[in-house]
């Protein structure tokens, strides 16, 4: 099939215009990163006149940039690996057994996901309180408290696409597991397990990204020993100033990471979003 | 609520128990060798703050065997932390807190409130500087924090600028809108002024200072707010016409959203002028200017104003939490920061005017810039209106005035009866 | 992504499946989904469930300031907060009611944007062609950003004096002859729309570009040999064949804008302006500023109402859609 002008023309203008539009804010924060305080104070220029890596090395000083990085590291790796493992058992328990409660169960999941986070917010800290008051474990101000509630963040979403993913997987495979005598857990380990893998990634990226980047909680939950990157950043203004250059280095500096993870395992998201979405 | 004997408990306990260190019901955290002491951001960052503090704090545990965990947190958390510690009854011992919340958080009961025997320890009541003391009650109860760091508005301005235009600094409003005029440039990118006109807080300090001025307060004799006086409008209008009648201030200025821009564009030679607290000087010549280059004056009143009112009284105070299992400890610590060596030792870092009634100020070498906002702080500053409802003030009569500058800056006209307008909302908004 | 904003793509069976899809019961061993859901339901209770009731409870008490530290003993409101909330003859009513309208007015634009665009890089990307992947992997870049790292260069972006943005409109092309406000005024609108966009559209992009993949080559060889335009192919082929993927993502992008919060939060600090007043973050201060929790979580229970009707009512009206199609 041949293309004709028109779809070239359009093709050129929307690439064109979107790269650009995506390009700048990235173009933007790269060479700011780079520019002495000074020059980023003043009127904007597109090229640096001045280079310095000084806002790369300074970034470390002003705020502990490398301690918030570890907390949302371990915070953001140890939600993504729980939330992943809690979803693939309740998505097997819905995607194959036709239980009691399993529709009031998937719809109270689902709408979970429109609360909005202002309302729980002090009733959420409020339990931790309690919890810590009744039980003894520490949840405010800890990254443990942190993980939980990130993990549960994405688990809704989760569940609901695994639960697509495994439905996909025929149940001809778990009959021929059953016959050669497999427990449950062994049908989901040998065979749902390696079938449903794109799947699991997708969500594996989207529980990551979910606890990355959330703000509002970690503002409230955390203290200077647990503090996450993403409220940390907001420390670079200051009582004395404003470290634009500083912040957008830093800024580049924790996307690299993830954006690069992102690119890598793309695939496996668009495939996993699709098994839940597009059928 | 099946949980409520459990949470109602601690605090409970904890009062009954004051002076008592090992007493509370939660049990895992009464540690009398141990305090917990949130700080708030005064010195350059946070870390920098932990640095200043922690000889302070290790000399203290060194005298009392206390140990303290500092935490510094920046004052775009600080009062959400503080609520929700409030609200659990989970927090720290000792808290700074901006005084102007002071009564505020009184109102909330989760303040300790300091009786005679709680100044005792704190070495009488008469130590500190009496105006700075109200800041922490409402009239007619006990203080629910004590005064750590003073601080003073002054008006800030580029001496070499001055000089050229052979200028002498303004000691009336008059006086400074007119040096005001003759500094402006905008061609140069220079303004006779720079405001925090999108800071919500620093608007708000001077809707009040400028009512004060005009001789109106902003709440009753019973305490409720009243915000539409001719003097509290005119007060209003007044700041905000340095931007719009008078044009002396870069319209550029009503996205600052906090002092610190306005520091910033001051060092940068882009203003002639800045009126700013006090820890302004630490700041100004972190920005690349040098002692010499600026001085300040007491902000002036129009001439004939009916009162020479130049700031409100502000600063930083400390608080013992309800909350604490150990009262004592927290006294202890709160004297220790009050007292007259930590006080002259924090007073430069911080660039903090002295509580304390016999304190000297170390913020600057000059005596004679430290005298003039000494005397500001002493005798030209009125609190904010000491009622549970300043928090309210504070966000909705400065969101307003945030909204009129954005009116002006974006080419609108903001007029006396759009003022009024204003503050009615602002004040309807309040639920006193 | 901010779980404030996150949502489920509701799927098909979110009302019961049909027959032939259903899991088949495993008879005795029914203990076995119970014990492996576990964790989840635990989760769910703690963090969601729990807290909501909480939230809920919330919203019928006067937990002001006066009560919050003993917050189990304030005093029952009734509809007190509720009728503060919706009174619109006072300056709390009218704000509610003012971010309510801009929050739908920004959730329209930004969904039915971000769909043409994200639309149209999938059209575009559609063929294969040398460098397709670069375009592919670059537009999905925004995405992947962290949000506040995305938001805050773009607020510095947006600065009056030192931002690229004017200095490419006054300095550059010339098209303004003073630099105009984009954080503060009404133009502030345009701006947390623009921003939003930027984060949202490569999502549209992902989906689509998922959902293209699936359209099989032959439907388009023969529409072409009848002759069929591009733009003809398009509405015949194309859109009919990606419908599964918009119901889901219409409703996902719908409640992840309409509840967002970290997009003005992070673009306008402390000092948001009036047009850029959206409804998560006007609740929030209603909340935290001002103390008042009871008026503030009644605001959050109607905005959960609100967004429970329109799902169920879209939700209502694509799967009739779906059995008249069907």
């Amino acid at each position: 099939m041949r293309e004709t002008t028109g779809e070239k023309i359009f093709r050129v203008v929307v690439l064109s215009v979107l790269s650009v539009f995506v390009l700048v804010p990235l173009y933007v924060m790269a060479t700011t990163a780079l520019k002495p305080l000074g020059d980023v104070q003043s009127s904007f220029s597109w090229i640096p006149s001045r280079v310095t890596l000084a806002p790369f090395v300074q970034m470390w000083e002003t705020v502990p940039l490398a301690r918030y990085f570890l907390n949302s590291l371990i915070v953001t790796c140890a939600a993504t690996l729980f939330s992943v493992l809690v979803a693939i058992l309740a998505a097997y328990a819905v995607s194959r057994w036709r239980f009691r409660g399993r529709g009031p169960f998937m719809t109270t999941v689902l709408s979970t996901q429109m609360f909005p986070g202002v309302l729980f917010l002090l009733p959420l800290y409020l339990i931790f309180v309690n919890i810590d008051t009744t039980f003894g474990i520490t949840l405010v101000g800890t990254r443990l408290g942190l993980i939980i509630t990130y993990l549960t963040f994405s688990l809704p979403f989760s569940v609901w696409m695994l639960a697509g993913y495994f439905d996909g997987i025929p149940r001809e495979l778990d009959d021929a597991g059953k016959v050669d005598g497999a427990s449950n857990m062994g049908i989901l380990l040998r065979i749902i397990l390696p079938a449903a893998r794109p799947g699991i990634v997708a969500v594996a990226i989207y529980a990551f990204m979910t606890a990355w980047g959330e703000v509002l909680f970690a503002s409230v939950m955390t203290t200077e020993d647990s503090r996450t990157l993403a409220v940390g950043l907001r420390q670079y203004a200051t009582q004395t100033n404003v470290y634009w250059n500083q912040i957008l280095a830093a800024s580049l500096v924790v996307s690299v990471p993830v954006v690069a993870g992102f690119l890598l395992l793309q695939k496996n998201f668009v495939a996993g979003l699709t098994a839940g979405a597009v059928k | 609520m099946r949980r409520r004997t459990l949470l109602s408990a601690v605090p409970l306990a904890a009062a009954a128990g004051a002076g008592l260190a090992a007493c509370g019901s939660g049990g895992s955290d009464a540690q009398p060798d141990r305090l917990t002491y949130w700080a708030s951001n005064q010195g350059q960052s946070l870390d920098d703050d932990k640095q200043i503090l922690t000889p302070v704090l290790e000399k203290f545990t060194e005298d009392t065997g206390i140990t303290v965990d500092l935490e510094v947190i920046g004052w775009t958390d600080l009062q959400t932390r503080i609520q929700t510690a409030i609200t659990s009854g989970q927090g720290p011992d000792v808290v700074n807190i901006g005084n102007t919340w002071g009564v505020s958080l009184q109102a909330t009961g989760g303040l300790y409130e300091l009786g005679d025997a709680e100044f005792e320890t704190l070495g009488g009541k008469d130590r500190y500087v009496e105006a700075a003391l109200e800041t922490a009650f409402a009239p007619d109860t006990q203080p629910a924090s004590v005064p750590l760091y003073g601080l003073a508005y002054g008006l800030y301005y580029n001496t070499e600028m001055f000089e050229a235009a052979g200028i002498a600094p303004p000691t009336t409003w008059e006086e400074m809108v007119a040096a005001a005029k003759a500094l402006t440039d905008p061609a140069a990118g220079v303004w006779g002024m720079s405001l925090a006109a999108g800071s919500y807080t620093e608007n708000v300090h001077f809707a009040f200072i400028n009512a004060v001025q005009n001789g109106a307060q902003l709440s009753t004799e019973d305490g409720s707010p009243d915000f539409t006086n001719d003097g509290v409008v005119d007060g209003v209008l007044r700041y905000l016409d340095l931007m719009q009648a008078e044009k002396v201030v870069n319209p550029s200025n009503a996205q600052f959203d906090s002092g610190t821009k306005s520091v910033t564009s001051f060092a940068n030679g882009e203003a002639a002028m800045i009126i700013n607290q006090n820890n302004a000087h630490a700041t100004i010549e972190a920005n690349g200017m040098t002692a010499e280059q600026f001085a300040a004056v007491p902000f002036p009143a129009p001439a004939g104003a009916a009162s020479q009112c130049a700031s409100h009284l502000a600063g930083i105070n400390i608080a013992v939490m309800e909350s604490t299992k150990n009262l004592d400890g927290a006294l202890q610590l709160i004297a220790h920061l009050t007292s007259s060596e930590v006080q002259a030792q924090l007073g430069k870092p911080f660039a903090a005017l002295p509580v304390l009634t016999d304190g000297e100020p170390t913020f600057t070498e000059d005596a004679e810039q430290a005298e003039m906002f000494l005397d500001v702080y002493r005798e030209r500053a009125e609190p904010l209106p000491r009622v549970p409802w300043e928090d309210q003030f504070e966000s909705a009569v400065g969101q307003a005035m945030n909204e009129m500058f954005a009116t002006i800056a974006t080419g609108g006209t903001v007029t006396r009866e759009d003022v009024t307008t204003a503050m009615q909302t602002a004040q309807d908004a309040i639920r006193a | 992504m901010p779980p404030t904003s996150t949502t489920t793509p509701p799927r098909a069976d979110v009302a019961p499946a049909p027959a032939a899809a259903a899991p088949r019961p495993r008879g005795r061993r029914t203990w076995f989904p119970y014990l492996i859901l576990i964790p989840a339901l635990l989760l769910e209770l703690l963090i969601h469930i729990v807290p909501m009731v909480t939230g809920f409870w919330m919203s019928f008490v006067e937990l002001t300031k006066f009560f919050i530290r003993r917050w189990t003993d304030a005093p029952f409101a009734g509809l007190e907060n509720y009728r503060i909330a919706v009174d619109v003859s006072t300056p709390v009513g009218q704000g509610l009611l003012t971010s309510f309208l801009v929050t739908v007015a920004f959730t329209l634009l930004v969904v039915s944007l971000s769909w043409a665009i994200g639309m149209a890089a999938a059209v575009a990307l559609q063929r294969t062609f040398r460098g397709r992947a670069v375009f592919r992997t670059l537009f999905l870049v925004p995405y992947a950003l962290p949000m506040y790292a995305a938001v805050i260069t773009w607020n510095f972006m947006l600065q009056r004096d030192t931002g690229a943005v004017n200095h490419v409109l006054v300095d550059q092309l010339g098209i303004l002859d003073e630099a105009p406000f984009w954080l503060i005024g009404d133009n502030a609108f345009v701006s947390v729309v623009v921003v939003a966009i930027w984060r949202m559209w490569p999502f549209a992009f992902l989906m689509f570009m998922a959902g293209l993949q699936s359209i099989p080559g032959e439907l388009y060889e023969a529409s072409a040999l009848d002759g069929a335009s591009p733009w003809q192919q398009w509405r015949r082929i194309t859109l009919p064949q990606l419908n599964a993927v918009n119901s889901t993502m219409l409703l996902v992008m719908f409640l992840w804008v309409f509840n967002d919060f970290n997009t003005p939060y992070v673009l306008f600090g402390t000092a948001q302006p009036a047009a850029g007043d959206l409804i998560s973050f006007h609740i929030y201060n209603a909340s935290f500023l001002t103390w008042d929790f009871g008026t503030g979580s009644a605001m959050s229970v109607l905005l959960l109402l609100f967004l429970l009707a329109v799902s169920l009512g879209y939700l209502h009206l694509t799967q009739r859609k779906a059995k008249r199609d069907a």
